[in-house]
C-alpha cells in the first residue's frame, strides 16, 4: 500500500532521491516536499554561471513546477518547517501539519558567517542559493567595490562573477594560498596570477577583524589594520550542515546529522541525505557523493539492500579561463614521491603524488585535459610502476605506440565527456556501439553525440574504431543520412548522369528507403536538383529549412528577423526612413547592424512578414537573403571614391557583384567582400570569395571563413579588369554550386578537391571559365529576383503566413 | 466527437503545415506527401519551437530549432530525444478539414 513520505528540503540530493524512487516504483510513496526557498530543485552547481551571466536561472532548473505536478508530488515551497514530532510522526510546517510514515531530512547546509562586528549589516551577504546570487547581481548593477571573504571554490567563483559584472573585486583569504584544501602552493600561485591578471585583488593571510559601516557595510577592517572600501561584502568562508530540526527532534547530531550506510538516522523511520549529514566522520559538499547517497537512500526506502561508501573526489573550478583540477591526497609525507611538470611560459603545472606504486593524488593547473584519466587511476588504485616514466604526460603516452590517438581514446574512463553540447560521455557511446550503432549516423541518432556542433566527430569515429576494431569501416564513405546508402558525391553524380530531374525520380531511381526523405537529405536533394537543372526543376519550398521557406530568419521565440538588401553596403536617407517607418509600424523590438553591413529588424511576427515586405518593397528595398544558403552580402570599403589609399572603385565593384550574384542558391552561405587596397578594410581575406584591389588590378581570393573555424583565403588569381573579375567570380560560384556537398562552405569543399584543381578549371582553362559563367547566368535568369515581392504580392502565398483558423475568437463570443 | 470545419486541405501545401489557434494553444495541421492530415501541438517540448515551420517527411515532422523529430501518429519524439507532443483527431471529408472540438477544448461548433 502507498505510504506517506515527507521530504524536508528540495535540493539536488533529495531531487535525485525522488527521481530514483519514481523510476523504481512510482506507486510506493505519496510524497510531500517542503522547501524553505520559494521554488523547487535547481542545479546549484550552476549558480556561478548565473552570477557571471553565462546562464539564466531558467536554464538551471532541474525540476519545474509542471514536473512535480505531473508526478503527483505535493509541494510546500516557500514554507519553513517548524518542527518534527517523532512521537506523532508528524512534520509541522508553518501552514499546517503533515503526517509521515517515512521522513527524509535534506536541509543541506548553511553558510558559515564569521561572527565579527558588523557581520549583520545590510550589504553583507553569503553565497548559497539563488536569492544570494540575485542579491549579488542586483548589487553589481550599481558597480563599486566588492570584498569577498574566503578564497575557496565558492569565494573565487563569486569573485570572478562579480568582476565579470563590472565590480572592483578583492578576495581575502585567511590561509597562505588560495583553495588550500584542493591545491598545493604552486597551483595556488598560478591561480592567483590568473585572477590578478583579470583585475581581481587577492590578499592571502588576511584575517577579517570587523566590517565597518553606519547603516550598511562600507569597509572591511583587517587584523593588520588595513581598511578596504566595500559596497558589498560576500562571506564565503565555508558551510556547515543545517541540523536545527534534527537537533530539536533529538536525533544524533555531531557536526552533521549522523547516518548509517543506509542513510538512516538514529530514529528508524527518519533518514537524512546530502550536505546536512555526517557519515563516518565525513561531511559532504560536492555533488558526486550526494548522488551516491541519493541512490542508497532510494533503495533503503524501497527495502532494497544498498550501502553508501565514501569515495575519492575530484574538484574543478567553474571560473572561465582558470583550468584547475585536483583529486585525492596531495600532502607531502614520508614514503610519498612527487612527479612534477612545469611549463612556465604557458602557465602549466602538474603534480602527481605516488605512494607504493599507486597514484594517490593529482593537482593540475592550466592543462587539465588528462584529469579524468588520473582520477581513474586514483580511484582504481592502479599499479603505475610500468608507466611511471611517462605517467605525467597522460594517457596518450602510455602503452607502446605513444603517438597513436586511438590509445588515448581507449584510455579514457567511461564517464569522460565526449560531446560537450549534448553532455554525452564515453560510456553512453560505447554502450550504443555495443547495442548495434556501428556508424556515425547511428551514434548521432541514438545518443546525440556529435549531432550539434560536430567538433567531437573525430573522437566519436575513434571510439567506433576502438570498440569495433576491424569491424569498423573507415568513415570516408558516409551516406547522406539514414534514408540512403549513397554519399553526397554519389547522389550528385547520379543526378547528372541519369538525368534525374525531380525528387520522385531521385527517391525511386536511387533506392531511397523512406517515402520522401527526411530533414537531412531532402534539402540537399532539392538543392542538387535546382543547381543542376535550373530550367527543368522547380524549387520546392517544403524541402527547405524554415528560414529559406519564409525568407526570414526564425528566432528562438518563433519570431523572425528581416534584413533588407543594401547593395555593397551602400544606403540612402530614403531607404533608412523606410526601414525606420517599418520598424515603428510593426513594433520591431530590436534594430541591429549586422556584421555584413546591413540592418537587421529582429522580432517580426510571422504573420506580419508579407506586409512589412510590401512596405519595404515600396521604398525599393528587396530581400537581403540573410537567411539563405546563397549569396548573402558583398561587403565593401569606400575605395577610390573617398579613401586616400584606395586603388580601385571597391564599392562600385561590390555593387556590381552583388547585383550579379543575388538570389542564387549555393551549397552553403556565400559571403563576399571587396577591398580597395591591400589594407583590406573590408576584410576580404576571411570571406568565401574576396577581392583585394591593387594598383594593377584585382586579386581574387577564395576559401576564407570566420565562423566556427577561422581561415584565411588563398589566392586564386589576379585579373586586370572589373569584367574579368566578375567572370572569374561567376565561374567560381558556379563550379562550387555544381560540385560541392550541400552544407559545405567553399573552404571545406576546397579541402576535398584542392585549390589546384579549381585553378586548372577556371584560371588556366578560359573556355571552361566562360562556360561556367554562362551556366551561372542561365540559372540566374530564373533565380535573380526578389522572393519578398513574390510572396507579398501573391495572395495565396501571402495567406499561408496567417493562421488557417482562429477558434479562440469564436469561443469568446 | 464534435467535428469543426477549419478549412480545405488545399489550404495546406503538400509536406507543409498551417496553424489553428485554439483554446488549448496553437495546433498545427500537417499535410504529408500522401495527402494525409495530422493535427498536433505547434510547440516542441524541447525549447518551444514552432513545429508548423518544420520539414514534414513521411509521417514525421522535424522541429526547425534543434531538429527533434516527432512521429505525427503518436506524437512521440524519435531517436535519442525523449518527449511527446499532444495529437488531436482530425479528418478530411470531401476535401474539408474537420478537427475534433472536444479534444481542443472547444465545446460547440458555433
Amino acid at each position: 500500500m502507498t505510504q506517506k513520505l515527507v521530504i524536508i528540503g528540495a535540493g539536488m540530493a533529495s531531487g535525485r532521491v525522488i527521481e530514483h524512487l519514481l523510476d523504481a516504483d512510482p506507486g510506493a510513496y505519496d510524497i510531500t516536499l517542503f522547501n524553505a526557498e520559494p521554488r523547487g530543485n535547481y542545479n546549484r552547481i550552476m549558480l556561478s554561471p548565473v552570477l557571471s551571466g553565462e546562464k539564466t536561472y531558467e536554464e538551471i532548473v532541474t525540476h519545474s513546477d509542471a514536473w512535480y505536478a505531473e508526478r503527483g508530488i505535493t509541494c510546500r515551497f516557500g514554507e519553513h518547517v517548524v518542527k518534527i514530532d517523532r512521537e506523532m510522526k508528524v512534520v509541522e510546517g508553518e501552514n499546517g501539519h503533515v503526517p509521515y510514515d517515512k521522513l527524509v531530512i535534506a536541509t543541506g547546509s548553511a553558510p558559515f558567517i564569521i561572527p565579527v562586528p558588523g557581520h549583520d549589516l545590510p550589504g553583507v551577504i553569503s553565497y548559497r542559493d539563488l536569492d544570494d546570487t540575485n542579491a549579488m547581481i542586483e548589487a553589481a548593477t550599481k558597480g563599486g567595490k566588492a570584498v569577498v571573504i574566503g578564497g575557496g571554490l565558492l569565494g573565487l567563483e563569486a569573485a570572478a562573477g562579480l568582476k565579470e559584472r563590472g565590480m572592483d573585486v578583492s578576495v581575502l583569504h585567511l590561509m597562505g594560498h588560495l583553495m588550500e584544501r584542493q591545491l598545493d602552493e604552486a597551483a595556488g600561485y598560478l591561480l592567483r596570477k590568473d585572477l590578478e591578471a583579470r583585475g581581481i585583488t587577492v590578499k592571502t593571510q588576511a584575517s577579517t577583524k570587523a566590517i565597518l559601516g553606519e547603516d550598511r557595510a562600507q569597509a572591511v577592517l583587517l587584523e593588520s589594520g588595513e581598511t578596504l572600501g566595500a559596497d558589498l561584502v560576500v562571506m564565503a568562508v565555508g558551510i556547515r550542515p543545517e541540523t536545527r530540526l534534527a537537533t530539536d527532534a533529538h536525533l544524533d547530531v555531531v557536526r552533521g546529522i549522523e547516518v548509517n550506510a543506509q542513510m538512516q538516522t538514529s530514529a528508524p523511520d527518519v533518514y537524512a541525505v546530502g550536505e546536512c549529514v555526517e557519515f563516518g566522520g565525513h561531511l559532504f559538499g560536492l555533488v558526486a557523493p550526494l548522488y551516491d547517497q541519493a541512490k542508497v537512500l532510494a533503495d533503503s526506502l524501497l527495502n532494497r539492500p544498498n550501502a553508501f561508501a565514501v569515495k575519492e573526489l575530484a574538484t574543478k573550478l567553474k571560473v572561465t579561463g582558470c583550468d584547475l583540477f585536483s583529486a585525492g591526497d596531495f600532502a607531502e609525507g614520508e614514503g610519498r614521491e612527487d612527479i612534477v611538470f612545469r611549463d612556465p611560459a604557458r602557465g602549466i603545472y602538474k603534480r602527481l603524488v605516488i605512494e607504493d606504486d599507486r597514484l594517490i593524488g593529482a593537482v593540475m593547473y592550466g592543462d587539465t585535459a588528462d584529469g579524468s584519466w588520473f582520477f581513474g587511476l586514483i580511484k582504481d588504485s592502479t599499479d603505475i610502476e610500468e608507466m611511471r616514466e611517462t605517467l605525467i604526460f597522460g594517457p596518450a603516452f602510455q602503452g607502446g605506440a605513444s603517438a597513436d590517438p586511438l590509445s588515448a581514446v581507449a584510455a579514457l574512463p567511461p564517464e569522460a565527456e565526449i560531446c560537450g553540447c549534448n553532455g554525452v560521455c564515453k560510456g553512453q557511446i560505447t554502450s550504443a556501439i555495443e547495442g548495434g550503432a556501428t556508424d556515425l549516423g547511428a551514434i548521432r541518432a541514438t545518443t546525440k553525440a556529435s549531432a550539434s556542433c560536430g567538433t567531437c566527430t573525430g573522437l566519436v569515429e575513434q571510439l567506433l574504431a576502438v570498440t569495433l576494431g576491424d569491424g569498423y569501416a573507415a568513415p570516408q564513405a558516409q551516406p547522406v543520412c539514414g534514408c540512403t546508402h549513397h554519399t553526397h558525391e554519389d547522389v550528385r553524380r547520379l543526378i547528372k548522369s541519369q538525368e534525374l530531374k525531380s525528387q520522385a525520380a531521385v527517391w525511386q531511381e536511387l533506392g531511397w528507403t523512406t517515402p520522401n526523405g527526411c530533414h537531412v537529405c531532402r534539402p540537399a536533394v532539392n538543392y542538387y536538383l535546382l543547381a543542376d537543372w535550373p530550367l527543368e526543376y522547380c524549387d520546392d519550398p517544403q524541402s527547405r529549412f524554415v528560414n529559406e521557406r519564409k525568407h526570414a530568419n526564425i528566432q528562438k521565440d518563433g519570431t523572425f528577423s528581416v534584413v533588407p538588401r543594401m547593395w555593397g553596403g551602400i544606403t540612402t536617407p530614403d531607404e533608412l526612413r523606410a526601414i525606420a517607418d517599418a520598424a515603428d509600424k510593426y513594433d520591431v523590438p530590436k534594430v541591429k547592424v549586422t556584421g555584413g553591413q546591413r540592418i537587421d529588424l529582429l522580432g517580426v511576427r510571422g504573420e506580419d512578414l508579407p506586409a512589412i515586405w510590401s512596405d519595404l518593397n515600396r521604398a525599393g528595398l528587396v530581400s537581403g537573403h540573410a537567411y539563405s544558403k546563397g549569396l548573402r552580402t558583398v561587403k565593401t570599403c569606400v575605395g577610390t571614391d573617398h579613401c586616400r589609399f584606395g586603388t580601385q572603385d571597391s564599392t562600385g565593384l561590390g555593387i556590381k557583384l552583388e547585383k550579379h550574384l543575388w538570389g542564387s542558391w549555393t551549397p552553403h552561405k556565400l559571403k563576399l567582400a571587396v577591398s580597395g587596397c591591400p589594407r583590406n578594410c573590408a576584410e576580404a581575406t576571411c570571406k568565401d570569395i574576396g577581392v583585394v584591389s591593387v594598383d594593377s588590378g584585382y586579386e581574387i581570393h577564395v576559401g576564407g571563413a570566420a565562423g566556427m573555424e577561422i581561415k584565411g583565403t588563398e589566392l586564386l588569381c589576379k585579373v586586370a579588369s572589373e569584367d574579368e573579375a566578375i567572370e572569374v567570380i561567376s565561374a567560381m560560384t558556379q563550379i562550387y554550386r555544381e560540385n560541392a556537398r550541400y552544407l559545405d562552405r567553399i573552404y571545406k569543399w576546397l579541402a576535398r578537391v584542392g585549390l589546384d584543381w579549381v585553378k586548372v578549371q577556371i584560371v588556366d582553362d578560359v573556355e571552361n571559365r566562360r562556360a561556367l559563367a554562362e551556366r551561372f547566368q542561365l540559372s540566374q535568369s530564373v533565380y535573380r529576383k526578389d522572393p519578398w515581392a513574390e510572396h507579398a504580392q501573391d495572395s495565396a502565398t501571402r495567406a499561408r503566413y496567417a493562421p488557417l483558423a482562429n477558434l479562440t475568437l469564436k469561443a469568446a463570443e | 466527437m464534435n467535428w469543426i470545419d477549419i478549412g480545405h486541405i488545399d489550404d495546406i501545401p503538400p509536406h507543409g503545415a498551417r496553424v489553428v489557434k485554439t483554446p488549448v494553444g496553437c495546433v498545427a495541421l500537417f499535410r504529408t506527401g500522401a495527402a494525409e492530415v495530422f493535427a498536433a501541438d505547434d510547440r516542441c517540448p524541447h525549447k518551444g519551437g514552432p513545429l508548423s515551420e518544420g520539414i514534414v517527411h513521411g509521417q514525421s515532422v522535424t522541429c526547425p530549432l534543434h531538429n527533434w523529430v516527432f512521429d505525427l501518429n503518436t506524437g512521440a519524439a524519435q531517436g535519442a530525444d525523449e518527449g511527446r507532443i499532444g495529437t488531436y483527431p482530425v479528418r478530411v471529408d470531401s476535401g474539408r478539414l474537420l478537427i475534433d472540438g472536444d479534444a481542443i477544448g472547444k465545446r460547440s461548433a458555433a
